[in-house]
């Protein structure tokens, strides 16, 4: 008797790992999405700190220093802007700063944008698979054709008749980005839903809103995240996309797409103005796919 | 099988029609018109040129004149270039955009897979790892950026390699010689090598350790015949059902990239349509694309059917 208690006691001690536990300790473990994950907070932080960064406005053209480069750059140049230490764009404005306040409208596009999908992708494909039988067949026979378009062509239309609105470029990209979404939540949610958790719900006479909201969503968590940190890099690369058409954000303001379009332009004679936003943008992009990788190899317990 | 692509190709009519529909009403609902200028028409002149066009009539009579017209081929004059109709516009610039799309998917599929294939063989080893980076850095970094970066080393500064000039065209279509695509094609193909060498490295890793596999090591077959005969055709199925998206994002980068070389292509046609609100262009040219990808898309199903024994068709 003494003996099967001691047993028991034992046994309560292990303490159980949950799935979530699991992750993030397989995530933490991972050298390349953590440091994605501080390289990241880092630029975040910059861009949210701008204004205090530096002693000059995104705005403040200065026309005695135009296209000048940082006073640090190797090489030869036409001239140099002492303080400027990213240099100075086609009208004298100092470029670190306007890299930054280009990191805020990015990542402010990026994470609304992807909101955006998120909100009807998984709305969208949890009712789909939860309803099932006709109406899903309905409902993923509308995204299958809603596929076969060409999205951004239509993005671009929207762009020239609401006249390149701010609002609207977050709400229209993220409109396009909803489709993967609702395809992976409604895959999700067909094998949830045959768990017994979800009858026992259904039998106490939970209705069917209920039912998606409380027990299936909180359940395709996991590859929605990950899906999330994949989605955000795509769309900060259609904005600079529509940037790059003179679609998308509007002077003053600025965006990495902005930047680097013009920076294009001026390569042979001002390489920095397209380095540091290429540079700031492409490690932002990297730092975004490498934490997808780490969170799905983190929650895909197969491929450990 | 046959009655399947009957089937298939019924059912793509539905969803043209649905895009001839939202590209038609969100043009027409845009504020400002393809007659707006900063010099304004005598009235009488504005509605003549306005019944001339069928601009007059309301919106959903418009419409089923539109659909009328298109399903004898006809998608109506160009409102700013007076002297083509839309038709005439597109197949100047079809030729143009189709050698260059597909000269980029089919350098994406050889050269992706041809990567991503070496990169499973030598799993977890410096090879997979400089593949599998620079796929990282194709997919990150932007046509537009890479697209000025080539055209200043191979066309502004000239490379040349053991006396040889490796200097190209920075711009132009020249009658589509092959000087000219090097350029265009490269820097379109760029993220679709890197996406499709990263996929064939994923299915490639899981063919190899599937029991069939083994089997031919066991029997002794040299590592090409296992991976040429056997294992590709398995390995590459996700792949078949990716040319769909490919094909859309290689039709998106032609915008940029048509842009940036002057190629004379039709996504010139769309971007300069959209931005003159020339509104029979811009549908014409979307017809045109959605057309091309619900085409690969069929084709794609087809040959997924025929490459998985387990797929049925019906």
């Amino acid at each position: 008797m003494i003996a099967t208690g001691q047993t028991l006691k034992a046994v309560e001690e292990v303490k159980g790992r949950s799935l979530w536990v699991d992750a993030r300790r397989r995530l933490l473990r991972n050298r390349a999405a953590m440091a994605s994950i501080i390289i990241l907070g880092l630029i975040t932080l910059l861009a949210l700190l701008a204004p205090l960064l530096s002693p000059f406005a995104y705005d403040e053209v200065n026309y005695d220093i135009i296209a000048c480069s940082p006073h640090w750059w190797p090489g030869e140049t036409a001239c140099r802007a002492p303080g400027h230490i990213f240099g100075t764009d086609s009208v004298g404005r100092d470029l670190f700063v306007r890299t930054l306040f280009g990191a805020r409208v990015s990542l402010a596009v990026g994470l609304v944008a992807t909101l955006v999908s998120l909100l009807i992708g998984v709305l969208y494909g949890a009712a789909a698979g939860y309803l099932g039988g006709r109406i899903d067949s309905l409902m993923m026979r509308a995204v299958d054709i809603l596929y076969s378009l060409p999205f951004v062509f239509f993005v671009i239309i929207l762009m020239v008749i609401f006249d390149r609105n701010f609002i609207l470029l977050f709400v229209a990209i993220g409109a396009v980005e909803w489709l993967t979404m609702a395809r992976i939540v409604r895959g999700q949610t067909l094998s949830i839903k045959q768990k017994e958790f979800i009858e026992a719900a259904r039998a106490a006479g939970v209705g069917p809103f209920a039912i998606i909201t409380r027990h299936i969503i909180p359940n395709v968590v996991g590859p929605v995240m990950v899906y999330v940190t994949l989605t955000v890099p795509g769309v900060i690369l259609t904005e600079s996309f529509l940037s790059f058409l003179g679609l998308g954000i509007q002077e003053p303001l600025t965006s990495w797409g902005v930047l680097i379009s013009d920076g294009a332009d001026q390569m042979e004679s001002a390489p920095w103005m397209l380095l540091f936003p290429a540079l700031f943008m492409a490690v932002t992009l990297f730092c975004f796919n490498f934490i997808g990788d780490g969170l799905r190899d983190a929650l895909d317990p197969k491929d450990r | 099988m046959m009655a399947y692509a009957l089937r298939r190709l019924l059912g793509a009519i539905p969803t043209l029609l649905v895009i001839v529909t939202v590209a038609f009403f969100m043009m027409r609902l845009a504020p400002g018109g393809p007659f707006d200028s900063e010099r304004r028409l005598p009235p009488e002149v504005e509605r003549n040129v306005k019944a001339a066009y069928n601009l007059d009539k309301p919106l959903t009579q418009q419409y089923l004149i539109y659909l009328g017209k298109l399903a004898h081929g006809d998608m109506g004059p160009s409102y700013k270039n007076k002297d083509f109709t839309v038709a005439q516009l597109i197949l100047i610039g079809l030729p143009v955009s189709a050698r260059l799309g597909l000269s980029a998917m089919a350098l994406a599929l050889l050269a992706g897979t041809a990567l991503g294939v070496s990169a499973a063989l030598k799993q977890n080893r410096w090879e997979d790892y400089s593949v599998m980076g620079v796929a990282m850095l194709g997919i990150t970094i932007p046509t537009f950026v890479t697209a000025p970066i080539l055209t200043l080393i191979f066309g502004i500064y000239g490379v040349s390699l053991f006396g040889l000039d490796l200097s190209l065209p920075v711009g132009g279509w020249n009658g589509g010689a092959l000087r000219n695509m090097i350029l265009p094609v490269t820097v379109l193909a760029l993220p679709q090598i890197a996406i499709v060498a990263r996929m064939m490295r994923g299915s490639m890793i899981e063919v190899l350790r599937a029991n069939y596999i083994r089997t031919a090591r066991a029997k002794g077959l040299s590592v090409s015949r296992i991976v040429l005969g056997h294992a590709l055709r398995a390995a590459a199925l996700p792949l078949v059902s990716y040319l769909g998206p490919a094909l859309a994002a290689i039709l998106t980068g032609s915008l940029i990239v048509e842009q940036i070389f002057g190629l004379p292509g039709i996504g010139r046609y769309f971007v300069l349509g959209a931005l003159n609100r020339d509104y029979t262009l811009v549908m014409g040219v979307v017809i045109c694309y959605a057309t091309l990808i619900i085409l690969l898309n069929f084709l794609a199903d087809i040959a997924y059917g025929i490459l998985d024994p387990r797929v049925r068709l019906s």
